[in-house]
């Protein structure tokens, strides 16, 4: 089975960019199969896999790719799963050209195997068959108390409930996914995939307790004195950053968080059917030039907005969003006003966003973060029209938890502080993992957090 | 599923319900609130928890039928469920023996303030309430303050029961009386809170407010709740719900309360004509 020599990368085929921003259904198609044979054909099966170096979960690349070149759709799914809880979510979302495709040693030729699409294809072909129900584990008779149904709650959640312990989960929504379900949009990730992951836990005994707002109704110390042997802390970093600039607070001006939670989460795109309301812009500035800020401009355009511009501090080449990302957005009209950064936003008499003030910039010496700082051109002002800001620059980790957990120690950033290697905190019994620990990453390091707690509070339980 | 154990109409288009939600039961306090979700296409939106019962497990709210998402609550009935109701959020109000504390109402804001009556009560305050509406019917919880406060003053606006006006003037009247007032905490629709507050503003009495902002998710993740007070952003479902009315900038929360009056509006009639038609 020699593959045809030199195919080159294969696409991935897509909804054409005038049909999509008129709808919210998914952009990418996946492969066919005949495609991804061709693609994993491509990969040279090398014995060192540095894919794999690049990967957080260390998923068995080579392996997998094999079983989809052979046709065994279902294995290569099986091996992904050994090391991944969620695949089609990682397939469609991760960073790849950071991560695992970055190392392949096709990238140097800038024709790395696509990896992330394959990992897609094969997860895809698992979800459209009869679920496979893991052997129940002997009970151990432990409990585990879970907090946050992100990536790391719900990947840890999974772990242990495969050794047999007893798991729930407590989150503070009306829904599990944690960041999967509320911030990035259903056209990136189709929600019916979370909910087939989530259900998939059920069937391995995870409850989910849900309206459950830790710090709140429970703090940390009644869940271990009520009979949790562990508690995991994965509540992410779902506090948004504002800027603290003049007319930030009229109507008109969302943070990201709210705008996709709105229009995701609550459905706001299909209002009146869903009773949430959403504003119905016609000119908008999305602030910021990461995931988020492309999530929240495409989701402006498919409300209808006439107009969307992306308003960045820095240069196309600092913006932390996927490639990937940053050219959808750009295909499908999203205009960027890089270099600029806002300085106030201006209302009606009413307290309604009417314009926004900005500032040209130029790049100048490097920061801390090693991005060249930009510096503003001194008369450069000018006002930009507008009816709704988007503020997506950032967020942080929500005090809830740390402020109603005495002996939690917690970082500069309002981060928990956790081993690297177990997710251990400063307090006993308790472990984190994720977004609560890093501050805002991705998907898949908040799995690998999950993971790695899973391991170590496994070990705990099982050893004292 | 939060089951509704008891539901009564205790004014026009005023309901009150007991749902069973016995986690928050045992942890609220005065001054908290939860958010609730009627079905699987409704919108998250707060109510103040009015009572609670730990033994029996239950939560009072009273809601006046505002739009949409009020009047699906107010259609269901005893032995069906809400969907989700997620608690106690928001901070407990600061409960402290200061001496002579003055609690005002207004409209269905009188449900609000009756927790925050019993709770300063109890802690050994003397209690003067002030409860107020529109007309004689609309008035709630009357007999449930009377029995809590040592003295209970009740103002309509068209004088169909009681002083004839507004709660403020019975306030003023107090002031200039020479009654020592050593904390005023008032709850109702902006412009009661605004105007109790300037009321207080020039004898510099302590004046709390519990606002009302559009909430979504409660837990301090949006930011859609913020107002500002005393010029620093605040996020009312994390920092508040109640705030030194004082440094309340209420003409900027009234804006922001009508940044979907339209859609609103357009959602209550079409959920109207759904019901008529069907
Ligand atoms: C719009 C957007 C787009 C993104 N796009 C990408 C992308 O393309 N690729 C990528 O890899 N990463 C992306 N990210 C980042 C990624 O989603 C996060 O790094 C990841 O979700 C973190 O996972 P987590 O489990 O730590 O936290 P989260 O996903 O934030 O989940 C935390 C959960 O905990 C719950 N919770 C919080 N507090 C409490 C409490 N007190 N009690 C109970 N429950 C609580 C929350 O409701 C939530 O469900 C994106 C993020 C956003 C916001
Ligand atoms: C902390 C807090 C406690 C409250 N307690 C009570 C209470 O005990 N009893 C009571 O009757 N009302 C209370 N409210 C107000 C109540 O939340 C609104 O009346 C309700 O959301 C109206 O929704 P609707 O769809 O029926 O009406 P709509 O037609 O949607 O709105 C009517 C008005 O209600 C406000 N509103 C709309 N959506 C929301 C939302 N998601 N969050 C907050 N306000 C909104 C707006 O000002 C709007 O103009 C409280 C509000 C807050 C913030
Ligand atoms: S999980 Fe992400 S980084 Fe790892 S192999 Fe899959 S796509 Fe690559
Ligand atoms: S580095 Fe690239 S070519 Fe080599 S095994 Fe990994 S995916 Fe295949
Ligand atoms: S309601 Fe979202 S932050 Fe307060």
């Amino acid at each position: 089975m020699k593959p045809p020599a030199r195919a080159p990368r294969q696409k991935m085929p897509e909804q054409s960019a005038e049909e999509r921003v008129k709808n919210f259904r998914e952009v990418p198609y996946g492969y066919p199969p005949e495609t991804a044979k061709i693609e994993a054909a491509r990969c040279l099966q090398c014995k060192t896999a540095p894919c794999r170096q690049g990967c957080p979960v260390e998923v068995r690349i080579p392996e997998f790719i094999r079983k989809i070149r052979e046709g065994d759709f279902a294995e290569a799914n099986r091996i992904i799963k050994g090391d991944n809880a969620l695949p089609a979510v990682c397939g469609r979302v991760c960073p790849q050209e950071d991560q695992c495709e970055k190392l392949c040693v096709l990238a140097k030729k800038g024709e790395s195997v696509a990896i992330g699409r394959l990992e897609r294809f094969a997860a895809d072909y698992g979800l459209a068959q009869a679920p496979e129900t893991p052997p129940p584990a002997a009970p151990t008779g432990r409990r585990v108390a879970v907090v946050g149904a992100g990536p790391a709650g719900l990947t840890c959640a999974g772990d242990l409930a495969r050794l047999g312990h007893e798991v729930t989960i407590f989150e503070a929504f009306h829904a599990p996914g944690g960041v999967l379900v509320y911030g990035i949009p259903e056209f990136r990730l189709p929600k019916a995939i979370v909910q087939a992951e989530v259900d998939a836990l059920k069937r391995a005994g995870v409850k989910i307790e849900l309206n459950a707002v830790i710090g709140k109704v429970e703090t940390i110390d009644e869940l271990l004195a009520e009979g949790f042997d562990a508690v995991f802390i994965g509540t992410g970093a779902g506090l948004p950053n504002f800027m603290g600039i003049p007319g930030e607070n009229l109507g008109g001006v969302y943070s990201a968080n709210e705008y996709l939670t709105r229009s995701n989460l609550m459905k706001a795109y299909r209002f009146p059917d869903f009773d949430t309301p959403i504003i119905r812009s016609r000119r908008v500035a999305v602030v910021g030039g990461g995931n988020v800020a492309m999530d929240a401009a495409r989701t402006a355009l498919r409300l209808g907005a006439e107009e969307v511009r992306l308003v960045y501090r820095r240069s196309r080449e600092e913006m932390p969003a996927r490639i990937e990302e940053i050219h959808h957005a750009e295909e499908e009209g999203v205009r960027f006003e890089l270099l600029t950064n806002p300085i106030e936003i201006l209302g009606d008499d009413q307290g309604r966003t009417r314009g926004m003030r900005c500032l040209r910039m130029k790049l100048g010496e490097p920061d801390a973060s090693g991005r060249r700082r930009p510096v503003p051109m001194p008369g450069s002002e000018f006002e930009v029209e507008l009816d709704t800001v988007i503020i997506a620059i950032g967020n942080t980790p929500n005090p809830l938890i740390p402020s109603t957990t005495p002996d939690l120690k917690v970082g500069s950033h309002g981060t928990i502080v956790a081993d690297k290697e177990t997710g251990l905190t400063s307090k006993a019994r308790v472990f984190a993992g994720g977004d609560i620990v890093t501050g805002a990453a991705t998907v898949i390091e908040a799995m690998g957090a999950g993971k790695r707690a899973a391991r170590a509070i496994h070990a705990q339980l099982m050893g004292g | 599923m939060f089951a509704i154990k008891k539901k009564r109409l205790i004014a026009p288009k005023v309901v009150l319900m007991e749902v069973l939600a016995p986690k928050i039961a045992r942890k609220r306090r005065a001054g908290q609130f939860v958010i609730l979700r009627v079905n699987d296409t409704g919108e998250r939106f707060p109510l103040t928890i009015a009572d609670s019962d730990a033994e029996a497990g239950t939560i009072t709210i009273i809601f006046q039928i505002a739009g949409k998402s009020t009047a699906l609550l107010a259609a269901l009935n005893e032995g069906e469920a809400i969907q989700d109701v997620v608690g106690p959020l928001g901070r407990p109000t600061h409960i402290e023996k200061v001496g002579h504390v003055v609690c005002i109402g207004g409209g269905v804001g009188i449900a609000p303030v009756y927790p925050i009556l019993r709770a300063m009560k109890e802690i050994g305050n003397r209690v003067t309430s002030i409860i107020s509406a529109r007309s004689k019917d609309l008035l709630i919880l009357e007999e449930e303050m009377r029995a809590h406060s040592d003295d209970l003053k009740v103002a309509t606006d068209d004088g169909s029961h009681g002083f004839k006006g507004f709660p403020t003037q019975i306030l003023q009247g107090m002031m200039n009386g020479g009654e020592r007032i050593d904390l005023v905490v008032a709850v109702g629709p902006v412009p009661l809170m605004r105007a109790v507050c300037e009321v207080t503003r020039p004898r510099g009495i302590p004046t709390v407010v519990s606002l009302n902002p559009i909430m979504v998710d409660g837990t301090g993740m949006c930011g859609g709740c913020r107002v500002s007070v005393g010029g620093k952003t605040q996020f009312v479902c994390v920092d508040g719900p109640e705030f030194d009315g004082h440094q309340v900038d209420f003409d900027l929360l009234s804006k922001r309360l009508r940044t979907y009056a339209d859609l609103e509006r357009a959602s209550a009639e079409a959920h109207k004509c759904k019901i008529g038609a069907g």
